[in-house]
């Protein structure tokens, strides 16, 4: 019975205490800032492509564009 | 571990699920709050009275809130004579945000900051942009989350319409 009681609350615990912040619609400005983007440098956004390319055998599937608005 | 248990924890995800998630707290249906009680930056229209009033949330960093400025400023100019007022309420962080993008999208109706973030916090608006369009007895009547180019044009157009009808 008590294990059961601190299985319960712990998993409580682990609900509600976890490290995801709800960030609102209106508060998301700094997250949509342009130093938040990864590819703000095109020329070194084309490099970066260009080593992944031919060192690392990955490619791709990086050229939707994503920004922190979350708006509409 | 049983089955009663399991229950709880699922019943308890969901109940976790829908704090997490909340709709705008302003419905349709609500009266609108009285703007003048909030620290708005900037003028306010002086009464509210009998008017049709579309109040707008948006930021400088939202894109479909730029191309929606142009829409409402034309909404605005074509039925102020008839009781409409748009009231625009930035949620910038910072004021020189909001005046950068006011110069680049000028408009002819009311904006507004809400600098310190108290009414938007009371209306909680689902996404940037949203709008309430409220009737002239000060109710909400529709909502608009985000704003989808002539789609919503029209709506605006449609229900503006049938609001400013009602004699006031």
């Amino acid at each position: 019975m008590k294990l059961r009681l601190l299985f319960t609350a712990g998993t409580a615990a682990l609900l509600f205490t976890t490290g995801c912040a709800n960030v609102k619609p209106w508060e998301r400005g700094t997250l949509t800032d342009d130093t938040m983007r990864a590819d703000r440098h095109p020329i070194e956004t084309a490099q970066a492509q260009h080593i992944w390319f031919s060192r690392e055998e990955a490619t791709g599937g990086s050229g939707v564009g994503g920004g922190g608005c979350g708006c509409n | 571990m049983n089955t009663s248990l399991l229950k709880k924890l699922a019943v308890a995800t969901l109940l976790a699920g829908t704090l997490f998630t909340a709709p705008a707290a302003l419905k349709v249906g609500d009266t609108a709050p009285d703007l003048a009680g909030f620290k708005l930056e900037g003028p306010l229209p002086s009464s509210f009275k009998g008017k049709v009033v579309i109040l707008d949330f948006w930021a400088s960093w939202c894109g479909p809130c730029a191309e929606s400025f142009p829409v409402m400023d034309e909404l605005q100019k074509k039925y102020q004579d008839q009781g409409l007022v748009i009231v625009a309420v930035s949620v910038d962080e910072k004021a020189a945000k909001m005046e950068t993008f006011l110069k680049k999208n000028p408009v002819s109706f009311t904006v507004v900051r809400d600098a310190e973030h108290k009414l938007v916090a009371t209306v909680e608006p689902p996404t940037m942009p949203t709008s309430f369009i409220i009737d002239r007895e000060g109710k909400v009547r529709f909502l608009h989350s985000g704003f989808h180019g002539a789609t919503t044009r029209k709506e605006y157009v449609e229900q503006i319409e049938s609001l400013l009808k009602a004699t006031p």
